[in-house]
């Protein structure tokens, strides 16, 4: 009998093994999976974009002899007290109880260094990030957990946060096994329980409220503080309109790539546009309306190096925020600990399950015992190391494209290697000075 | 008595005026005059100063208070005492939505009727309302109590944390995970404080109110719950 060749087993692309096994998990335990991060989708991403670099039409700086100026102003529209950062990289909101006490100092120690400031999240302010921060962000958030006229008043900027990238329109849950004693405490709540935060403010709708609700904050704060609006990037061209005509200082537009302490991920992974698909929408909106520059922009969501940074400034940001990177820049994720995430069935690189409250680097976490094996001074000089690599990466690009401050680059630099990236970012596709979408061209 | 005229010397001049003023004072009478609906009036106050509003309020007025006594000789807007701290809100008409919403102490009292969302995600404020409230009311109400003389709306105390709620009249309906509770004399010494506080006690007697609190099922998530979230 002829043995004839089989065909060898085909794994389906629908129905992948991946697939398959969130299909099996939820079958054995009837619960949607929870974690923490951002998309972790193959995303259109700055990747996808080129510096042109300079030519005999455009003539380059000198590395490290001219100077390149990396300093940004944030809030002049109406705040008495506007905010001057030396580098244009900024640290996102993380909240405290996502996050442990030393992980917050880290970052106060780290931004502070580095020139920049930092942001509280949904858990009020502590006394570690205002401590150490010399520039903090108070955040306004739908849960008003902790929040009080004093913090406010000590805050450096105020941001009324509307959404997040990783679930515009949704709220957060903080699972009750990171609810410590403090943590309960700061939130009102009891120990143990989970602590939902709402998807929307309990005391305002829509744009005309917002600019009620801006006024009251300006008021009570005496119009010293800037006054930030985030928004996640659904509909970033109507959203950074309306926060304009709210009356905003700064609009921070944070793209799907941005991490949440913990959400669904069928929600981080299905709702909401990529930063690179949001940021030329948001730049259009302050363009039409003869803002641009004047009301500042600050995006984030996927944002590594200083590469990215130059690329989100060159496309019209003023500045960026970064989340995950200045987690994975305090030692999370660290392939060091890969025993120990091993022990959680996970690898360094993919732990993500922040909200449980294990992490064995000491950083999401409220476990004292865990929390103790993260060192704040050691964790705050490595950001202040990133955040300078990331500027000085920043400065080389700039000054290769002729640019004497990181603001002057524009999208005339940049081409796109894919017909994607090309019409999400509003440049040319590689070689040719076709912008899908736009007329003309080829 | 110090007066204040609103129309003619304007918002910030008012909050800055009042902002500026401490625990020495002896300025500690204001009156405001020509409201004429603005919004954040008296908000952000931290003196205990006594102030009246002779007139209607917009939105968010006496937002965020400490130590203050505002009085309201009108209605109010949206989110009147928002996140109060302390002190004693009062207001002598009705109340738009939001009322007390996420008050962090301090007693408002309403004297007509409050909209929907009266005491919205309150942690700790006291409020008493002479009149009824609104649909929605209390919803994630995480500590602090709500004294109802008149009727409830629809879906009281919806997904409720520790608040606890005291209602007279009839409810329309309670929110998911909100029960009605036993009354126990230590809830009736409670009562009988804040209908005192709260200007009402010659209006009704803390027997005749019904208790409502958490049944604490939604406390932490669980699947077999699924329709109740």
């Amino acid at each position: 009998m002829t043995d004839f060749p089989h065909t060898p087993p085909k794994q389906s692309w629908t129905f992948s093994n991946d697939v398959n096994a969130e299909i099996r998990r939820a079958a054995a335990t009837g619960i949607y999976d929870i974690r923490g991060g951002g998309s972790k989708r193959h995303l259109p991403h700055f990747d996808d974009l080129l510096f042109l670099g300079a030519s005999i039409s455009r003539y380059p700086l000198e590395g490290y002899r001219e100077k390149c100026a990396t300093d940004v102003w944030l809030g002049t529209r109406f705040a008495k007290k506007p905010i001057h950062l030396d580098i244009p990289v900024t640290i996102a909101g993380m909240s405290f109880g996502a996050l442990s006490g030393p992980a917050k100092e880290a970052l106060g120690r780290g931004a502070s260094e580095a020139g920049t400031s930092t942001t509280t999240g949904d858990g009020g302010m502590t006394e570690e990030e205002r401590g150490h921060s010399k520039t903090l962000v108070y955040q306004y958030l739908p849960s008003r957990y902790g929040m009080n006229p004093d913090d406010l008043r000590r805050a450096d900027a105020i941001e009324v946060v509307v959404g997040q990238g990783a679930k515009p329109g949704g709220g957060g849950m903080l699972l009750g096994q990171k609810i410590s004693d403090r943590v309960a405490m700061m939130r009102n709540l009891p120990k143990g329980i989970d602590q939902r935060s709402a998807c929307r403010h309990p005391d305002w709708t829509g744009p005309d409220d917002l600019e009620i609700k801006i006024l009251e904050i300006r008021e009570i704060t005496e119009w010293e503080k800037p006054i930030y609006v985030k928004i996640g990037g659904a509909r970033p061209y109507y959203d950074t309109a309306l926060a304009v005509k709210a009356g905003a200082d700064v609009v921070v537009l944070d793209g799907m790539q941005g991490g949440t302490a913990a959400t669904q991920d069928v929600f981080i992974e299905n709702v909401g546009m990529p930063i690179l698909a949001c940021i030329p929408q948001a730049v259009k909106a302050l363009q039409d309306l003869g803002m641009h520059r004047k009301v500042q922009l600050i995006v984030s969501g996927g944002i590594r190096t200083g590469a990215d940074v130059a690329k989100a400034m060159a496309l019209g940001a003023d500045a960026v925020a970064i989340g995950t990177a200045a987690l994975v820049a305090l030692g999370d994720n660290d392939p060091a600990l890969e025993a120990e995430y091993q022990k959680l069935g996970t690898t360094a690189g993919a732990y993500d399950d922040w909200h449980e409250g294990k992490d064995p680097a000491g950083i999401t976490t409220q476990d004292p015992d865990l929390f103790k094996r993260f060192d704040p001074i050691l964790g705050g000089r490595r950001l202040k190391n990133y955040l300078k690599v990331m500027t000085l990466e920043a400065q080389t690009i700039a000054r290769a494209c002729g640019k004497n401050h990181l603001h002057n680059l524009e999208p005339e630099d940049l081409c796109a290697l894919t017909i994607e990236s090309a019409a999400m970012a509003g440049v040319p596709l590689a070689g040719t000075s076709w912008i899908p979408g736009r007329n003309g061209g080829f | 008595m110090q007066t204040f005229d609103l129309a003619a010397q304007g918002l910030r001049a008012l909050n800055q005026t009042l902002h500026g003023l401490n625990g020495t004072t002896n300025q500690t009478a204001w009156e405001v005059v020509n409201p004429k609906g603005s919004h954040a009036i008296a908000v952000g106050l931290d003196a205990p100063i006594d102030v009246t509003v002779k007139g209607s309020t917009g939105y968010y007025c006496a937002g965020m208070n400490k130590q203050a006594t505002v009085r309201v000789k009108g209605s109010v807007g949206p989110g009147v005492a928002e996140n109060m701290m302390s002190g004693t809100v009062i207001v002598d008409g009705d109340a738009s939505q939001y009322a007390g919403a996420t008050g962090r102490g301090g007693l408002l009292v309403i004297k007509g009727n409050a909209a929907s969302r009266c005491g919205i995600s309150m942690k700790g404020i006291d409020i008493v309302v002479h009149g009824n409230i609104g649909h929605m009311s209390c919803f994630m109400a995480q500590s602090g109590n709500l004294v109802v003389l008149g009727d409830a709306g629809d879906a009281l105390g919806d997904s409720l944390y520790e608040a606890r709620l005291f209602v007279r009249g009839s409810v329309k309906s309670l929110g998911a995970d909100c029960i009605e509770k036993e009354m126990r004399p230590e809830h009736l010494e409670l009562l009988a404080d804040l209908l005192k506080r709260g200007e009402a006690d010659h209006l009704a007697k803390p027997e005749e109110f019904k208790r409502y609190g958490s049944a604490r099922k939604l406390y932490n998530f669980n699947v077999d719950n699924a329709s109740a979230y």
